[in-house]
């Protein structure tokens, strides 16, 4: 019989330490399944964020780069910048890309620099225990929001997909889940076109994956998912939202 | 004999990261150093470099941080508002042990200030104006010249270390031309980054470069590290300026363009019969202590003259412990001190 | 015929794995603890398992190795 599944060698034989059903950890495993499947852990240097997924340069296995809350476009620019063959990613969640490392999103977007970001949206901020975050729905209950996030108080939620999708430089941009089997064989297709786009110096390219936070949501990973399904999805549509047909 | 030609402060910053090897500079405008980036932006495609202006200095910092990371000599300049703003950035890249040089022409402030020169971010530069436990070299021309010297010096020691380094001149520097000597070739200390993240090969096991340490054995661990190289450092770069200061009735401190002004009241007071010395640090960090061991007794007081409302003072006072008294004289938002006033409270002093 | 290998000390018991099993097979095996301190996944029946690594697909923690 033959090996069909295992972990990726893109990826360090430890545990992670997300909680238990976080959605994080099959992102991790994509976008290291996508790494391997390219050939290009050796020339691939990845940029950690801020967050719950701020020590995630101890489970890749190519060189890794941790940035300041918001800056790893930025970080990620100069990396890329100083070794052009490399292949960059920065792999962010929602408060680090879409709160406080805004401009920087923007901005390596729109330069078209020739990384590309994991997005990691779950709608709340999961390291520091269930925040407010850009992408909180209305009404979403979070510490900082505890009788649902009011536009009057908390603003709008921001679609970082469609807005990314507008800048020239940003020339791949998809908005996928992993709630289910379908949608996680569809969020690693999005992840390894993006990695692709870069590889062919085509520009920035981006993949906005929808997330779940069961610890912070108050729900089993179980129901997380299903939350997910119903209340995400609605208002964040799934698809793609630049370089459809890009050839790569 | 290498090229000499009149050039702007400036334009001398960026052409010396380039003979310096600097290939990677990411910058932002404000005045009084925008000229860095306007040179930056004809000369690194002539060389074959990047140039990136960012959409912010604190974009521009962590842009340096990636470079960095990735074992390239990088520059970033700015001005006061703008350095503040790449504090953070600072931190981050002293603790991840990253070589960089971080030019800083001062400009008046606080707040937005104005755009002329002043000397008021030395508190900043030296105690440090980002988090933590961390020093940065702080390296302070008074000359175009010296300018051109301490950019390319500026490379070799944050290589040599993995450490920061800033240039911080003031708006006269960078706004002033003068006549400046070029090396044919320059000195570039060349050392091993293999620590840096270029690309596992798939024949090493993957670099990390990160500032954080979640478990506190390690992060003393990793402070102690820092520690013990900001004692190698304080050993081997100190550098200082003593003129004039044997058997003299008063020791004036300055750096910078305060120190060539204080030269020439030393010439006028000579003619008065008033014996005037200078202590010039030119690293403001690491300070040199030692200068001041030699000169303590030597004078009836010390006289600190800074464009601030006393910084560096401090400092002297600490060298001095005690000794003898230390005076201060000072001029803010963007006045320049003139050698009337400086010989005025010399004479106050001595009597 | 397939097999579904399960890295028991890594699993968080967060029970994902036991709703997309086309042949429901995948259950927590509810008689040990692992070093976490969760009941970790298995399967009850290997014989009807047919590799299709579904399990393995939504697992965030990389337990579950599939041969075919």
């Amino acid at each position: 019989m033959a090996t069909v599944f295992k972990k990726p060698h893109a990826l360090k034989d430890l545990s992670m330490h997300y909680c238990p059903g976080c959605t994080h950890g099959i992102i991790h495993r994509l976008v290291a399944e996508v790494i391997d499947e390219l050939g290009i852990e050796g020339k691939t240097i990845g940029v950690s964020p801020v967050g719950c997924s701020y020590n995630n340069y101890e489970y890749f296995n190519c060189d890794m780069v941790q940035a300041a809350h918001g800056r790893a476009p930025a970080v990620g620019t100069g990396v890329k910048r100083a070794n052009p063959d490399n292949y960059v990613f920065t792999y962010q969640g929602d408060g680090d890309l879409a709160a406080i490392g805004t401009a920087e999103i923007v901005h390596a977007a729109t330069r078209g620099e020739k990384i590309t970001t994991i997005f990691v949206n779950n709608a709340i901020y999961g390291m520091t225990s269930g925040q407010l975050a850009p992408t909180t729905l209305l009404n979403q209950v979070t510490t900082t929001s505890p009788f649902g996030r009011k536009p009057e108080v908390h603003g709008f939620p921001i679609k970082v997909s469609e807005m990314i999708s507008t800048l020239e430089g940003a020339v791949y941009v998809e908005r996928v889940s992993v709630h289910d089997i379908k949608n996680i064989i569809n969020a690693k297709k999005a992840i390894k076109k993006a990695f692709k786009v870069q590889m062919a110096n085509k520009g920035f390219s981006m993949v906005e994956v929808l997330s779940t936070c069961p610890t912070n949501w108050g729900m089993n990973p179980t129901e997380a998912l299903r939350w997910l399904q119903d209340n995400m999805i609605p208002f964040y549509p799934l698809g793609n939202f630049k370089g459809k047909d890009l050839e790569v | 004999m290498g090229q000499k030609l009149l050039m702007k402060g400036n334009e001398v910053i960026a052409e010396a990261a380039v003979r310096a090897g600097c290939r990677h500079y990411f910058g932002y405008p404000i005045t009084p150093q925008t000229e860095i980036a306007h040179y930056m932006a004809k000369r690194m495609p002539e060389v074959g470099g990047v140039f990136v202006q960012a959409e912010s200095e604190v974009a521009a910092i962590n842009m340096v941080y990636g470079a960095a990371s990735a074992g390239v000599r990088v520059m970033t300049s700015s001005s006061s508002p703008g350095i503040s703003l790449k504090q953070e950035g600072i931190s981050y890249s002293a603790c991840a042990e990253l070589p960089a040089v971080i030019v800083n022409i001062v400009r008046c402030g606080p707040g937005l200030g104005g755009i002329l020169p002043a000397q008021c971010d030395y508190f900043q530069a030296v105690k440090g104006g980002g988090h933590g436990d961390y020093k940065m070299v702080v390296l302070a021309p008074s000359s175009v010249q010296e300018l051109y010297e301490m950019t390319v010096e500026a490379f070799n020691i944050a290589d040599k270390y993995r450490t920061l380094v800033m240039v911080m001149g003031d708006g006269i520097l960078g706004q002033m031309m003068e006549a400046v000597e070029f090396k044919d070739k320059e000195n570039i200390v060349a050392v091993d980054k293999s620590w840096a993240v270029t690309g596992t090969g798939m024949k090493r096991e993957n670099n990390v470069i990160t500032s954080i340490y979640i478990k506190p054995e390690v992060m003393e661990a990793h402070n102690n590290k820092l520690q013990a190289k900001y004692k190698l450092i304080e050993q081997n770069e100190t550098k200082v300026e003593v003129y004039n200061c044997d058997n003299a009735d008063v020791i004036v401190t300055a750096f910078g363009t305060v120190g060539r002004i204080v030269k020439n009241v030393i010439k006028t007071a000579e003619k008065e019969g008033i014996k005037v010395g200078l202590i010039r640090p030119i690293t403001l960090w690491p300070f040199p202590v030692h200068a001041f061991e030699k000169y303590a007794q030597t004078p009836k007081a010390f006289l600190s003259v800074e464009l601030n409302a006393g910084q560096m003072v401090e400092d002297v006072r600490l060298a001095v412990n005690g000794r003898r008294p230390v005076h201060f004289h000072g001029r803010t938002g963007g006045m320049i001190v003139t050698q009337q006033e400086i010989l005025d409270k010399i004479k106050e002093i001595i009597k | 015929m397939a097999k579904v290998i399960f890295y028991e000390e890594r699993c968080k018991g967060c029970k994902l794995c036991t709703t997309v099993c086309p042949k429901n097979i995948v259950v927590m095996d509810t008689s040990k603890l692992n070093q976490k301190g969760f009941h970790p996944a298995g399967v009850s029946d290997m014989e009807k398992c047919i590799g299709c690594a579904f399990c393995a697909t939504i697992c965030p923690d990389c337990v579950i190795e599939v041969e075919k």
